[in-house]
């Protein structure tokens, strides 16, 4: 048992110094896994340094732990890279709904709360409900176990606006007297008017725009803890708490510049809704569609070759093909680059990890703003299962909903080869003009099927 | 420790974390989202404390749900972090 106050907080000092090297060293490639590595490390000693703080009786804490160890053990162990999206949505939505336990606990041990901690239980309950409930309705979109198409009905604001009222005026009847008669009912309407709060949030938003809620869900995880570190009086939860909420904004930030879009549009539009609508208005013109022979006899003359990926390569599981094709066109001795949009995918960096777990090199990988300036040098831009990210009417057409957009523009390349199941819109649900250029191939049909025909073209 | 000087810590430390991750290059996006994300899991250190006091049923059930859930958290979020992290490599065939 630790008895002196001092050593205990010296003990947390240290944490918060390794959560706060170990997120300094996760923004560099070369040093990543060892800043992981000390911010576990961190952690351990922040747990340690609290079971040693002694007057606690260990057998419920031991079931928990372990418990809770063999699950995390096992998910991280058996998900796949493709599935990463759902599994870190759900591992933060188990965040969020520790720290509403720690609030509901704290309630529930002390029937004398002091104002500033009954503020702190009611938010650690509002952000900790809003977390957890958001990231489940977020995995479940993800997985696909519920359409990732926007829910959306008349009266939707209205409705949200209200229950947002509801649960500050119930904070205050709860802050004011904590300790009242009707403080229980008012405690549980707040966890589950917090619960409703984050399923409506959420489920108004799009797949496609799926990048942006998991940052913001991060975000609100992160201040869940920092609320429950008021509520413990405890440094480290707030140190650490408070860099999750604000690494969480910057990458909202990012995502949300990436696409042109205001955190308001995609929070509340329901952007991707009008997908059926959209998808009958006419083609401009006629696409031109090649055979895998033909496209390996453009790939195979190619000096310079740029492959953009999309969501749709993780659909078909095709990043190991595009990792081989890669290989084989270098060998051919072309420059082969990777060139990944900021939203591509599901999660912010979702192509990069993919493409990583193939065994593409990350000094391969090249950003948008760095590939754009010089895409006209490229001999072939090949675009697997990207669509709005590539879409030129985001440059050009101002009547566009995604006009404005940052895009690789594949366009400008001599060649455009867009592997793709058919002519069908994207996320947007929007027509795609890059389909009709000119320069453009179109190579129908599986991406892995479509990539793996031309690895055995090459070899023969 | 006053509340005021919690909550001034609260402030430095957002400020910090601005500074800290305003320069992520976006291929490490996941992992630092991952990454952060396990740390979020601290709140294990409110649900040991919930967990050790309790000694009525329902704090009992309160306090072993809350370690359980922010150790899923905590474990499984630095786990997958490693995973994905051990795939990032410099050139070919050699380790990150």
């Amino acid at each position: 048992m630790i008895r002196s106050p001092l050593l205990l907080d010296i003990g947390y000092i240290v944490a918060s110094i390794l959560f706060i090297a170990g997120i300094k060293m996760l923004s560099r490639p070369e040093s990543a896994r060892r800043g992981n590595m000390v911010s576990a490390l961190g952690m351990l000693i922040a747990i340690i340094i609290t079971l040693l703080s002694g007057g606690m009786s260990f057998e419920w804490i031991l079931t928990g732990l372990v418990l809770g160890s063999l699950i995390g053990l096992i998910a991280a162990k058996i998900v796949k890279m493709t599935a990463m999206p759902e599994m870190v949505a759900l591992f933060n939505g188990f965040g969020g709904i520790a720290s509403l336990l720690v609030g509901w606990s704290e309630f529930h041990a002390r029937p004398d709360l002091p104002v500033f901690t009954a503020v702190a239980v009611f938010f650690a309950v509002l952000i900790g409900g809003v977390a957890f409930s958001g990231s489940m309705i977020a995995w479940a979109k993800l997985s696909e176990t519920m359409p990732g198409k926007p829910f959306l009905f008349r009266g939707q604001r209205v409705v949200n606006s209200l229950l947002l009222v509801t649960i500050l005026a119930a904070g205050v009847m709860f802050i004011m007297e904590p300790a009242g008669a009707y403080s229980l009912p008012v405690f549980l309407s707040v966890v589950i008017l917090s619960l409703i709060l984050g399923i409506m949030g959420v489920i108004p938003i799009g797949g496609g725009d799926m990048p942006v809620v998991i940052s913001l869900l991060n975000s609100y995880s992160g201040l869940a803890a920092c609320a429950a570190g008021f509520i413990i009086l405890n440094n480290v939860l707030i140190v650490s708490g408070a860099l999750v909420g604000a690494s969480g904004i910057i990458l909202t930030n990012i995502m949300c510049k990436a696409m042109n879009r205001s955190l308001a549009n995609v929070l509340f539009s329901g952007f991707g809704a009008a997908t059926e609508a959209a998808a009958g208005s006419a083609a401009q013109g006629e696409a031109n569609p090649v055979s895998v022979e033909d496209a390996y006899y453009i790939l195979e003359a190619a000096g310079s070759v740029a492959v953009v990926p999309g969501y749709g390569m993780a659909v078909a599981q095709a990043q190991h093909a595009v990792r081989e094709l890669g290989d084989i066109l270098e060998k051919n001795g072309a420059e082969v680059k990777y060139v990944v949009h900021p939203v591509a995918g599901r999660m912010p960096g979702h192509m990069n990890v993919l493409l990583a777990e193939a065994n593409v090199p990350y000094d391969q990988l090249a950003e948008m703003d760095d590939v754009n300036p010089v895409i006209n040098t490229i001999d072939v831009c090949l675009v697997i299962g990207a669509n709005d990210v590539v879409n030129p009417d985001a440059r050009e057409n101002e009547n566009s909903p995604i006009y404005g957009m940052p895009i690789i523009n594949v366009d400008y390349a001599k060649t455009v080869i867009v592997m793709k199941r058919s002519l069908n819109v994207g996320f947007a649900g929007i027509e795609n003009p890059l389909f009709f250029k000119e320069n453009t191939r179109m190579l129908f049909g599986d991406a892995k099927k479509s990539l793996q025909g031309l690895i055995s073209e090459f070899k023969e | 420790m006053s509340i005021g000087l919690l909550i001034f810590v609260f402030v430095l430390s957002v400020f910090l974390g601005f500074e800290l991750i305003s320069k992520v290059p976006s291929q490490l996006h996941t992992p630092l989202m991952s990454g952060s994300n396990a740390i979020s899991g601290i709140t294990i250190v409110g649900a040991l404390i919930a967990a050790g006091r309790s000694s009525d049923p329902l704090g009992i059930v309160l306090g072993i749900l809350a370690v359980t859930f922010a150790t899923i958290n905590v474990v499984g979020g630095y786990l997958v972090t490693n995973r994905m992290l051990a795939m990032f490599r410099k050139k070919k065939g050699d380790k990150a």
